[in-house]
């Protein structure tokens, strides 16, 4: 066995808890899970069913935690896990699954199979079995702060660029404001428009914000690829960012993942509450509409609809707050098909975005994607997570389709005058 | 009695007209289902049959047979059958006692060898070499074997003849046995029950006469024609069965209103007996009717089948490894719950923060 | 051996070992299992309504939204086969006998003729199930020798005791010695296969809806 390989089971034993074992004992094989994976629906190949990619987690449950288990591994008789094993199965594990959480809802014995995946990363990670994509970007994200490679520099450049377009200064490093707004490295390469809306917006509300120089990327690849330790710096940045600027709320950018990183996992990475709180941009948007401090005017008269990011929905709890501030803007807007907690995803979750390897499985599992958005007849699609925006931009292209992809919080900075 | 009269000539001399003779006739052919005409075949049959010779040794015994069989009303053609046969030898009904009863069941044996019936009540111990019990100095054991030896066939009355009944039930101190645990080379037709229904006895004996043969047995050696079905079959509280409607105890609503016993732990879907539609005492009754569960008395081991008073779908005796099992139950749980946060500690505290070159292979 | 000796054993000695191993088996599963714990989510929670354990624990019960459309044979063979299975091992008389004997409690069962055709629908449902394991994709290739042992060890205790009851094939006796003879078996696996569901999922479910509702969301 190699040493690597002895870390990964190693970090495999640690992570399973009472819930993994709960889960394996009451999976019944209907294979409900498959019919509510994307990678299987568009594929039709029964080795992307979710439970299925769990198999090296669940012989490793099984030999370690059960005594039957202990007992056949003792004799000899169970196959041991091995690194063959583990590197056919890192596609299915990385690949093939963006931690959607569809078949965490769709499961008729209520297994939380996302739960299991996050968990079987972690020991294909360490046992030297994550893609070289994800590997790539956590290293980006430890060295430079983002997983695109993005420094201070690149943002000091863009805020330039943002306050000679806006009028509106942006506060970076005020210690004491109410709000600390966090980018993903995403926005501020490809979507500037993102910290020119929030500026807009804050200005509109009179609300104190800032940019923190040390803690600016979201983005947490430490918990895409899996490896909690990774993750954990990556958290604690922004933890320090915060607490140094006594910031009251830390928002979350148009980001599915980074939300959820920061939001859910971030407490339990750093093992202690945070003394500031979390809220996702949309979630701020919601509560100003409620004050009465987010005002627009016009709307939208073309048809668009919405494409709910599966972290912010389906791992996040932000269901409601979207098409709140939808209706403000958009007097045509209508739902697709599964829309809300049972969304289909984009396909380039979970860090798949990044997997060079997995393009041609990404662009047939968007084919679900795209019957959903042919049936609306939309023109234009409005999401809330950048690098859904990035991956159904790519996907619409390839697939020739004429669809405009836009950020809820850009749409709704259009409509402030 | 002499052995030469015919069974009509008997008759004649009883004063028995033909047209109860007939009667009686089709009330037998109707009980064993034969085919309609049958009747007028046994009739023809009986009336020519010479009187065989019958022997009837009684072993571990308590009479009931005998009893059940006398018991009838009188005169009953039944009884009249019974004359009917030259009953050569039966301890409670003969006369004669000691050395001349002893003779006369010889004397039977040498004048009809090879021919006579013999017919049995009660086990057989065969344990210690069978001393449990003895008649006139000599073991049960002894004395069937030298009977069974020289009959045409045998007719093991009761469930103790049959299947060894209550002297067979645990701890069967005398080692008790059935006939045919010990005769292996006659034809045995078992009339089990505790005791038998009379008409029964009367009927295996009136299809011998007829077709002198024994009538079409089950695997367990009983007749069909009277154990083919169950009680629960032909029971007239089956209805209720059926819909779900039973009596809980022995004096509630349910029983005044005469619904099922199977929850008062009546045997009855797994008795094979004709006791629903013969019926006991002149057709008057029989257990069920009379409020009672039956208690499976037709059928081997039914004294050892559990409580007569647990239905059939609860279990026979005590569940006694239940507290056991428990404990043993939570004793691995926990062993293994132990022995898994060892090893659950061992690989947290084994953790080296995980790096990017740990990433790579 | 006879038949009745041998329903007598089945309903004294092999129930006891069959119950003695379902309780010792599943006592140790279930503390094997539970006992790995969790640890607490330090995340501040975010409550929703209709969010939590407790609803998931029912709402799993249905369909997710565009589950039914896309899998409507196992949806439906499942339910049929589970509810039948509920009503006639819950509800049938001679059944209830045995759970009052066992635990003190009682209730109305239902006609036998209504818990005949129930088992002749649950039989079919099953039928379709097992066939579904053998024609759908998925199913195949998941399943394993467990799994149809599983289906086996269901779906012998429901024929044999339909066989019993409408005293089909052989005598009655028998018949209901070999259907006590298959629950047993049923009790003894079932704390060792995936049959043990019918325990670990309300926990399972319970965790998601906990996992997922502490989050805000109505998993």
């Amino acid at each position: 066995m190699s040493a690597s390989l002895q870390k990964g089971l190693s970090v495999l034993m640690e992570v399973i808890d009472a819930p993994v074992a709960s889960f394996f004992s009451s999976c019944v094989h209907c294979g409900l899970c498959a019919e509510a994976c994307l990678f299987y629906t568009e594929t039709g190949d029964p080795k992307y069913t979710p439970i299925y990619k769990l198999e090296p987690l669940r012989r490793v449950y099984q030999q370690e935690y059960t005594l039957t288990g202990r007992l056949a591994k003792m004799l000899g008789l169970s196959k041991p896990v091995t690194d063959q094993e583990l590197e056919i199965w890192q596609p299915l594990v990385y690949d093939s699954c963006t931690l959607c959480g569809r078949c965490s809802m769709a499961c008729p014995v209520g297994n939380d199979i996302v739960y299991m995946v996050r968990r079987l990363r972690e020991g294909m990670a360490v046992a030297g079995h994550a893609p070289d994509g994800l590997v790539d970007a956590s290293r980006r994200s430890l060295e430079t702060g983002s997983p695109m490679g993005v420094r201070l520099p690149a943002l000091m450049a863009q805020i330039k660029h943002v306050q000679a377009d806006t009028g509106i200064e942006i506060p970076l490093d005020v210690t004491g404001a109410e709000y600390m707004v966090l980018m993903s490295s995403m926005e501020i390469i490809n979507f500037p428009e993102y910290l020119g809306a929030v500026s807009k917006i804050m200005k509109q509300a009179g609300k104190s914000w800032t940019l923190c120089s040390e803690a600016f990327e979201a983005t947490n690849s430490g918990v895409q690829i899996g490896v909690s330790d990774i993750a954990k710096v990556l958290v604690g940045r922004i933890v320090d960012g915060a607490e140094k600027l006594r910031v009251k709320t830390v928002i979350s950018p148009e980001c599915g993942h980074a939300y959820t990183a920061l939001r859910w996992d971030g407490p339990n990475l750093i093992g202690r509450p945070y003394t500031f709180d979390v809220l996702h941009i949309l979630e701020v948007l919601d509560i100003f509409r409620l004050e009465g401090l987010l005002k627009t005017s016009g709307f939208e008269d073309a048809q668009l609809t919405f494409h709910d990011p599966c972290q912010l929905v389906r791992r996040g709890g932000v269901l409601d707050q979207p098409r709140n501030l939808l209706k403000m803007v958009a007097s045509n807007y209508v739902e697709t098909r599964d829309s809300g907690k049972m969304n289909w995803c984009c396909g380039g979750g979970g860090g798949v975005s990044t997997i060079d390897e997995a393009e041609a499985l990404r662009f047939a599992a968007f084919r679900v994607k795209k019957a959903q958005l042919e049936e609306t007849g939309a023109k234009t699609l409005v999401t809330a997570c950048a690098n859904c925006r990035i991956v159904l931009e790519e996907a619409l292209e390839h697939y020739q389709m004429k669809i405009d992809v836009i950020g809820l919080t850009e749409l709704l900075a259009q409509h402030i005058d | 009695m002499t052995a030469h009269e015919s069974l009509g000539e008997r008759l004649i001399q009883q004063g028995i007209s033909r047209r109860a003779f007939l009667k009686f006739c089709t009330a037998m052919a109707s009980m064993m289902a034969l085919p309609p005409g049958s009747a007028m075949a046994i009739a023809d049959a009986l009336s020519k049959t010479l009187r065989p010779s019958v022997i009837w040794l009684s072993f571990q015994e308590c009479t009931a047979c005998t009893e059940s069989l006398t018991r009838s009303y009188s005169p009953t053609l039944e009884s009249l059958i019974f004359e009917m046969i030259s009953l050569d030898y039966h301890h409670t009904l003969q006369a004669a006692a000691g050395f001349s009863a002893e003779k006369s069941r010889e004397d039977a044996m040498h004048n009809a060898y090879g021919k006579y019936l013999l017919v049995v009540d009660g086990a057989i111990p065969i344990k210690d070499g069978g001393i449990y019990s003895t008649i006139a100095g000599r073991t049960n054991l002894d004395l069937l074997q030298e009977v069974a030896k020289g009959a045409a066939a045998i007719i093991a009355v009761g469930t103790c003849a049959s299947f060894g009944g209550i002297p067979n039930a645990k701890p069967n101190p005398t080692g008790a046995v059935a006939v045919s645990d010990i005769i292996k080379d006659k034809a045995i037709v078992n009339i089990s029950g505790c005791p038998p229904i009379p008409a029964v006895i009367t009927g295996v004996l009136a299809h011998y006469l007829t077709f002198g043969e024994l009538p079409e047995l089950d695997d367990l050696g009983r007749p069909k024609s009277f154990y083919g079905e169950t009680i629960h079959d032909r029971c007239y509280r089956r209805p209720f069965y059926d819909q779900g409607k039973f009596a809980k105890t022995f004096d509630d609503e349910g029983a005044r209103n005469g619904w099922c016993l199977f929850e008062l732990g009546c045997k009855g879907p797994t008795t094979h007996n004709a006791c629903a539609t013969t019926k006991w005492n002149g057709g008057t009754s029989f257990p069920i009717e009379s409020g009672h569960g039956c208690l499976g008395c037709s059928e081997p081991n039914f004294w050892d089948a559990g409580s007569f008073y647990s239905a059939l779908s609860m279990p026979a005796g005590a569940l006694k490894l239940g507290t056991a099992a428990a404990v043993a139950g939570v004793a691995v749980g926990a062993a293994v719950s132990v022995a898994n946060r060892a090893k659950k500690q061992a690989a947290q505290s084994a953790h080296r923060t995980a790096t990017i070159a740990d990433l790579k292979e | 051996m006879n038949e009745v000796l041998l329903l007598t054993w089945v309903r004294s000695t092999g129930l006891s070992i069959a119950t003695g191993i379902f309780v010792l088996g599943t006592l140790w599963r279930l503390i094997e299992i539970y006992t790995l714990g969790r640890k607490p989510d330090l995340s501040v929670p975010r409550h929703r309504a209709a969010a939590s354990g407790l609803h998931t624990l029912f709402r799993r019960s249905l369909p997710a939204p565009g589950m039914f459309i896309r899998a409507s044979a196992s949806y439906l063979a499942g339910y049929v086969f589970h509810t039948g299975l509920f009503i006639v091992v819950l509800l049938f008389a001679p059944h209830i006998m045995l759970m009052q004997s066992l635990t003190a409690l009682s209730w109305q069962g239902l006609p036998s003729q209504f818990i005949d055709a129930t088992a002749v629908l649950t039989l079919a449902a099953m039928l379709l199930v097992l066939v579904d394991r053998i024609n759908n994709p998925v199913k195949r290739f998941l399943s394993t020798f467990e799994d149809y042992a599983a289906w086996a060890l269901t779906f012998l205790p429901l024929l044999t005791g339909y066989l019993a009851s409408r005293h089909l094939l052989l005598s009655y006796t028998t018949m209901l010695a070999l259907h006590i003879s298959s629950v047993e078996l049923l009790l003894i696996f079932l704390p060792f296969t995936k049959l043990m569901h019918a325990f670990t999922l309300w926990i399972s479910r319970w965790y998601n809806g906990d996992i997922n509702g502490h989050k805000g969301v109505p998993s």
